[in-house]
């Protein structure tokens, strides 16, 4: 069993090595048009899109979403960005009106410290008590002498397993 | 004998965690827009297109601003009851018809019920999005200042309508009286 781990360790990286990932035969979602001829506007419409999240289908960014509201909403980020309003304004209106779920990056604030820190202290327990177990363990003594004539047995244990001498 | 109390408690407090997030329900996104104003908007009325309704028609006395559709499901069930509270007269229903069609909404309103003062046309859905709507139905609970007091999302129940927007309507009404 103990060999399996590092085998066991890599199946659990397995799905953050982006090559594996790209490898996968997931269909690609259709990649929702801008409009924009300019590339500069077209990849600002495009990064706006995938840090929006769509609030009928949760899990899906407004970029991959086929829902209608989120077809709504990309017209909107489009019309605003021909109004020429910045990144910020538009995620402000939306804010404004769908609140922080929308955004898939959580803004700083207090509710959200447990989520953005959590992790790291969940870390920084672990190693703690990881570095506290391997103590007590390497300060341990080694439990108590071996009993009389234990030794005498050993070496007569030790002999016999190499078998009869020719 | 503390190691088994231990692990019981942390395996407790887990449970307990799991069961509040169980409870949840994440299709209920609390609207930002409680205590605000609501959103400006001007838009030509579903059965006579030449005449508009905007939020100044709202103000003065408490709405209920329904969100509704011909080919939303829920809305169906939620008509009997905002028909009963149309019957008894508490408080004005006003609707906005979202991304519809004019013809199936007023076809809709003859077999359902109208429970509507009046009816705002938002085909493109642009003043929904405007009033952070996300599904349908939703409804608004509007003061006599214009300012959104409470939002119900998804349909209305009895319970909803008796625990939680009747009273509130009365205490705004009583508000707006003094």
């Amino acid at each position: 069993m103990r060999r399996l781990y590092p085998l066991l360790l890599l199946l659990l990286l397995m799905p953050a090595v982006p090559a594996v990932r790209a490898a996968s035969p997931a269909a690609a979602p259709t990649v929702p048009t801008s409009g924009f001829t300019n590339p500069r506007e077209d990849a600002r419409y495009h990064a706006l899109l995938k840090n929006l999240r769509c609030l009928v289908c949760q899990n899906e960014s407004l970029q991959d979403s086929q829902a209608g509201l989120a077809k709504d909403l990309r017209r909107e980020v489009r019309d605003q960005m021909r109004q020429g309003k910045s990144n910020r304004d538009i995620v402000r209106y939306l804010v404004a009106r769908y609140g922080d779920f929308v955004l898939y990056r959580p803004p700083l604030m207090h509710s959200t410290y447990l989520l953005w820190f959590g992790p790291f202290i969940g870390l920084l327990i672990g190693i703690v008590v990881l570095v506290a177990l391997v103590r007590k363990r390497a300060r341990a003594p080694d439990g108590e002498p071996p009993p009389d004539g234990a030794r005498k047995r050993l070496v007569e244990l030790l002999r016999d397993r190499e078998g009869p001498k020719t | 004998m503390v190691r088994y109390l231990v692990s019981f408690g942390l395996f407790a407090i887990l449970v307990a965690l799991l069961a509040v997030g169980l409870g949840h329900d994440p299709r209920r996104i609390p609207s930002p827009l409680i205590g605000k104003p609501a959103p400006q908007f001007s838009l030509p009325e579903l059965a006579h297109p030449e005449r508009t309704l905007s939020r100044k028609d709202l103000l003065g006395k408490v709405t209920l601003f329904n969100v509704w559709a011909s080919w939303c499901v829920s809305c169906r069930d939620e008509m009997r009851v905002l028909d009963a509270l149309a019957k008894s007269g508490v408080v004005p229903i006003y609707g906005l018809n979202y991304k519809d069609h004019r013809t199936a909404a007023l076809e809709w309103l003859k077999a359902f019920g109208n429970p509507y003062v009046v009816n705002a046309f938002d085909q493109a859905g642009r003043v929904a999005i405007n009033w952070g709507v996300y599904g349908v139905p939703e409804t608004f609970v509007v003061d006599a200042k214009g300012i959104i007091r409470y939002k119900q999302i998804g349909p209305i129940t009895p319970y909803a309508l008796n625990r939680k927007i009747l009273p509130l309507v009365r205490r705004l009404q009583e508000e707006a009286r003094r």
